[in-house]
This record gives structure tokens, C-alpha cells and sequence, in this order.
């Protein structure tokens, strides 16, 4: 067992925080243990399994093939989680993968064009599900910002179009102001790593015991390639949602949003 | 009460048999005609529901009619490029409609290179001084704001003004001052047409109004049925 190697007993000191956060839930009467509970439960196999399946996919014998398949298989499970995050967006499921198709192309061009990493399965997988789950979150914002954004402020938009604006030129103000919220979270992460928190990547690769100015310059590297790929990926989603907001003949389609 | 022409004579924009009908099914226009004439004020009363503000937006094809054709200076609309057709079928909407900056910020809305003196000019005309161009949105009144919509459709220099109760969430001394001033566009030659739930507005406005009732071009029966109920709320007010 390595030094980082927490086994069984630390997995097990880590669920003494479930049952703190269990014990609030119940003293502060907010009906969360199920979900809690769920939630420990359902991270616990699912990772199990994707350990499972990592192993297979990163053994330095394996085919490269096997990584990729499983990059295509992540951008399709991202594009279904933010179907189900944002149901109310219209064409949201293609709209997502489309957008988390986008950033593995962007990403993995950068990262591989400019040699940043060795192709190897232990180095895309890893990697790009970093872009992907950052991304998808930001294009989740986007999707339902957009659609608020146009909905709430139906009466400017139409009084745009009665102006004669084209659809972009009516959406313009509401989708970038859309987009900036989707954005700024991520931005601010950026400005504050280092000073408020150490990021997963950097952390596991000092809890590893990998030099910290190694760690440091992997880490920055990533940070700059989540960034671009949050920008991307809400790009895609301002670009093709905005336009299915919209008739080609320049008119506000209606999107039924659920209360609450 | 039937579809009239007022001073003018030469159709702007026609609406044959429209029909409008929702996606889930509820039909909200019923084979409606209407001819808006140049240089006449055409006004459209009716009850709440009766379908007045939806074939408003048909005529700047805001909305599309399911049946029925709407006609431009001649032409189908459904062939003419909306973005062209918005900028000759201007529209003010029931509540004002004010962007986030000043009087000027709003006109470039309508038109980005308009230099200051047109904006100044185009304020002259619905009767808001030239010094309002650095006011911001928020401080005008209801009624500075309705003329300030006005003026910002006026700047595509349209041929014919939409107007959706523009005066509903107006005191009577605006209503008065607005209606005033839609009619002195009637008379530069625009045509205008108005839609308004009050016939007692309807009637000052014009001598001959169009009455839609549940969708359909009211007949003898039913704009008096509905003149008759109209002047029982007013009556209990």
C-alpha cells in the first residue's frame, strides 16, 4: 500500500461526514437523508464500476481504441445528464452532445496538437472528462439562462423584431447577458485557484506525490483548457439554441417552462 | 359597424378570411376581413379575448394566420422579408416597451445612425422636447414613455402604425394627449390603426368601427349586443 492509498478504513472515515451531514438534515427537519443516503449509495457503485472499466481502459497494453470509445460514450451521457437538468430547453439533447462533442475536439486538438500530454488512455480519459463535466454544468446555465433570458423578456425581444431586427440582432442583449452568467462561475474559479482553493488535479497529483511546481504547471495548463472548453461548449449552446428560439421567419417561438 | 375607411381610400393592408388557431387548438381568429386604408385611422373594438391584439400581430407578422392570407401594399406578406415588412408596419404595444439607457440609447434602436438632430426632430413630432435625448428610461412617465415607443417606431418610417391599447395603462389626460397624436400622424398621411376595448375611445377616434367578437368579425347582432354591454360597465363604474 502506497502512502496515498487510503483503503477500505478510510473510505470508511470519510462516510462519518454522510452521517454528520445525515444528522443536520434531521435536526434542521430538511428531508434530505433519502437523498443523501441515495446520492453516498449511488456515487459509491457507480464509481466502483468506472473503476472497473478505468482499469481496463487505461492498462498500458490496451488499445487506444478503447479510450476513445469511452470519450464518445462520455459526451453521450453528458448530452442525456443535461437533457435532464434543463428538460425544458428545446433540442437540448442533441444541442449538448453537440456542444460536448465541440469541446473533446477543441480540447483533445490542443492537448494532442501541441504534444501538452502523452496519447495514452490514462492521460485523455482523465482529462477530458475534467473539460466535459466543467463544460456540462456551464452549458446546463446557458441552455436555461437563454431560454429564461428570452422568455421573461418576451416584450423587448418582439419590440426588437417589430423594429425590424433580425432574430440574433433581437436576441443579442439577452442571450450574452445568458452566456455571461454560464461563464462567470468558471472565471471566478480561475482568478481564485491558489488563493481560495487547490483544484482536484493539483491536489490528487501532490497527494501522489508528484513534485508541486510539476503539479503547479499541470494544473494551469488544465485550468486554461477547462476555461476554453466551458467557452466553447456555451458557445455551441448560445449559437444553436438562439436560433431554435426563433422561426426562420424571425419570430419568438414559445417554450413552456415548468413553475416553480 | 363594419370595416371603414376613413379618409382614405387607397388599401395598405388587407386581411382576407384570417383564421388563428393555437397549437393546442384553440381558435383565437375566425375567418376575419379587414382592409387598413393609407391616411385613415382604422379602429378595432371588442371584448377581452375577442382576438384584437392577435390580428394586430398579424399584421406585422409577429404572428402567422393558420388560413386566410394577409396583404401589404399588394403584396402577401408571407412573401415579403419580415425584417422589411416590421420596418413599413411599425408597432406600439399595450404597456411601453423601454430599453436599458436614455431616450437615445432606445431611438438608435430603431435606427443606429440616426444622427441627433433626426432624433430631435422625430421627439418633436409625438411632442417630447429634444432635452429628453439624455433622460434615462426609467425616469419618464406613462405617458412620455408611449410617445417616446412612438417616436422609436416612427424612426423606421413606416407606412402603417400598429397600436395595442396603447393608452390602457394611461391616465385620461395622456389617453387624450396620445390619441390627439395618433390622429395627426393619421393626417401627415400614416395609416393607422388602433385597437382599444373602450368604445367610447373607439367612437372619439373614429365614426366607424370595426367590432370583433369571439374571433369573427362581428355582425349587426353582436356589436350590439356587445355596444349594450359595454354600456352597463360603464354604467356600474
Amino acid at each position: 500500500m502506497s502512502e496515498t492509498d487510503i483503503g477500505w478504513a478510510g473510505v470508511a472515515a470519510s462516510l462519518v461526514l454522510i452521517v454528520v451531514a445525515l444528522a443536520l438534515s434531521g435536526w434542521q427537519g430538511l428531508r434530505l437523508s433519502r437523498s443523501i443516503l441515495w446520492a453516498s449509495l449511488r456515487a459509491g457503485v457507480q464509481l466502483f464500476l468506472v473503476g472497473f472499466a478505468l482499469k481496463l481502459v487505461l492498462d498500458p497494453d490496451a488499445s487506444l481504441w478503447w479510450a476513445w470509445l469511452w470519450l464518445v460514450v462520455m459526451v453521450g451521457f453528458a448530452g442525456v445528464t443535461i437533457r435532464n437538468r434543463a428538460r425544458e430547453v428545446p433540442g437540448i439533447l442533441w444541442l449538448g452532445s453537440l456542444s460536448m462533442a465541440a469541446v473533446l475536439v477543441v480540447s483533445m486538438a490542443v492537448i494532442l496538437g501541441f504534444g501538452m500530454f502523452p496519447v495514452e488512455g490514462r492521460t485523455i480519459v482523465p482529462l477530458a472528462g475534467m473539460m466535459i463535466g466543467n463544460s456540462m454544468t456551464a452549458s446546463v446555465v446557458a441552455g436555461r439562462r437563454i431560454v429564461g433570458e428570452l422568455s421573461d423578456k418576451r416584450d423587448e425581444v418582439e419590440a426588437r423584431l417589430a423594429l425590424g431586427h433580425s432574430w440574433s440582432d433581437a436576441a443579442r442583449p439577452y442571450v450574452r447577458s445568458a452566456l455571461r452568467t454560464a461563464l462567470t462561475p468558471q472565471i471566478e474559479s480561475t482568478k481564485a485557484v491558489g488563493l481560495v482553493f487547490l483544484p482536484g488535479a493539483l491536489t490528487g497529483l501532490v497527494l501522489a506525490g508528484v513534485d508541486a511546481s510539476d503539479a503547479v504547471s499541470i494544473q494551469l495548463a488544465i485550468m486554461y483548457l477547462i476555461l476554453g472548453s466551458v467557452a466553447t461548449s456555451i458557445t455551441v449552446i448560445g449559437l444553436g439554441l438562439t436560433r431554435r428560439m426563433f422561426t426562420p421567419d424571425h419570430r419568438l417561438r414559445r417554450v413552456v417552462r415548468p413553475a416553480g | 359597424m363594419q370595416a371603414h375607411r376613413d379618409a382614405g381610400s387607397d388599401p395598405i393592408l388587407e386581411f382576407e378570411g384570417v383564421h388563428m388557431t393555437t397549437d393546442d387548438g384553440v381558435e383565437l381568429l375566425s375567418g376575419v376581413d379587414l382592409e387598413v386604408c393609407r391616411g385613415a385611422i382604422t379602429v378595432i373594438a371588442g371584448p377581452s379575448g375577442a382576438g384584437k391584439s392577435t390580428l394586430l400581430r398579424l399584421g406585422n407578422r409577429l404572428e402567422v394566420p393558420s388560413a386566410g392570407m394577409v396583404r401589404f401594399d399588394g403584396r402577401d406578406a408571407a412573401t415579403l422579408d419580415p425584417r422589411d415588412l416590421r420596418r413599413r408596419v411599425g408597432m406600439v404595444f399595450q404597456r411601453p416597451v423601454l430599453f436599458a439607457g436614455t431616450v437615445r440609447d432606445n431611438l438608435r434602436v430603431a435606427d443606429a445612425e440616426a444622427a441627433d438632430d433626426m432624433l430631435v426632430t422625430v421627439l418633436g413630432r409625438v411632442g417630447l422636447a429634444g432635452a429628453f435625448l439624455d433622460r434615462v428610461g426609467d425616469e419618464l412617465s406613462g405617458g412620455e414613455a408611449q410617445r417616446l415607443c412612438i417616436a422609436r417606431a416612427l424612426l423606421t418610417r413606416p407606412d402603417v402604425l400598429l397600436m395595442d391599447e396603447p393608452t390602457s395603462a394611461l391616465d385620461p389626460e395622456n389617453r387624450r394627449g396620445i390619441e390627439a397624436l395618433a390622429l395627426d400622424l393619421v393626417a401627415s398621411g400614416l395609416a393607422v390603426v388602433w385597437v382599444s376595448h373602450d368604445l367610447v375611445q373607439a367612437c372619439r377616434l373614429s365614426e366607424s368601427v370595426v367590432v370583433l367578437v369571439e374571433g369573427r368579425n362581428a355582425d349587426a347582432e353582436a356589436a350590439a349586443s356587445y355596444l349594450r354591454s359595454d354600456q352597463e360597465d360603464d354604467a356600474n363604474e
